[in-house]
């Protein structure tokens, strides 16, 4: 009647899955997040508005300050690191099948490195050019 | 979810399922909650626009391309939609980290404090804008 499985133990069956010591990373990494984009994004919404119905040339002018480039760096890197954590918890909220889940969890990140990447390249591109 | 399998194709165990949005009465602390998922999820490819924007300040005629559609009637309520979501997402998140010291949980510091999100999210939009209006109009 009992085959091998009814052997192994529930500890032998759990062994290797449970939180391996990083369970509260992501909350953590969320709250550091969240507390660097309140002055990153303060700054960062300042500096849109300023920069609104300016031309190209002054736009460059402005982006090529290492101050305001900085701050727009900082501000893509913390945003970019928080917003893969959040879309992670909505996908985990309403997505149960493996294979759609995990699928859509590596698009949420190549999506978030993507968009990271070409924000940071483009910025940096203008303001070195100056 | 009668049909969700595991990647090895067998049934995940039948759990009793816990009552969901349907059957509760909407509430202002669960609206601000609901909207602070939804206003982050927006966020989270509004990331495009900027993107978009910082690609565009490297050419002239890009950023001409640019500043018509941000200029457009679809591009200014973009723009506005963009910084609300942003103020709501982070007066939100300030909510958040209140409660994450053990604070703000009676029943009349949640309500106050939900209304205070929403308020305080509109009314930051509304005077932003209006400057902008004001200082762009004289500019011009």
């Amino acid at each position: 009647m009992s085959g091998p499985a009814h052997i192994r133990t529930p500890l032998a069956r759990v062994r290797g899955f449970g939180s391996a010591k990083s369970g509260t990373e992501h909350f953590w990494r969320q709250r550091l997040t969240s507390v660097a984009n309140i002055p990153l994004t303060i700054a960062a919404v300042v500096i849109l508005i300023t920069l609104l119905g300016r031309n190209q040339a002054a736009t460059v002018q402005i982006l090529g300050s290492p101050a305001i480039a900085i701050i727009l760096l900082l501000f893509i890197i913390s945003t970019v690191v928080h917003m893969r954590i959040g879309m992670q918890v909505i996908i985990e909220d309403y997505v149960h099948e493996d294979s759609s889940k995990l699928t859509l969890l590596m698009a949420n990140t190549f999506y978030c490195f993507c968009v990271g990447a070409v924000a940071i390249y483009a910025l940096l591109k203008t303001s070195f050019g100056l | 979810m009668a049909d969700t399998r595991t990647l090895e194709g067998r049934k995940p165990a039948e759990r009793p399922l816990s009552p969901h949005l349907q059957i509760y009465k909407p509430m202002l602390t669960m609206m601000m909650s609901i909207v602070h998922r939804i206003t982050g999820a927006a966020l989270y490819f509004g990331m495009l626009l900027v993107a978009w924007w910082l690609i565009a300040a490297s050419s002239p005629n890009a950023y001409a391309r640019f500043q018509w559609f941000a200029g457009s009637w679809i591009g200014w309520l973009i723009l506005i939609g963009y910084t609300w979501a942003l103020i709501h997402h982070m007066l939100g998140g300030v909510r958040h980290l209140i409660w994450d010291t053990g604070r703000g949980f009676g029943p009349n510091e949640r309500e106050w404090l939900a209304a205070a999100n929403l308020i305080g999210s509109i009314a930051i939009t509304f005077l932003l804008w209006l400057f902008v209006f004001l200082t762009m109009g004289a500019s011009r």
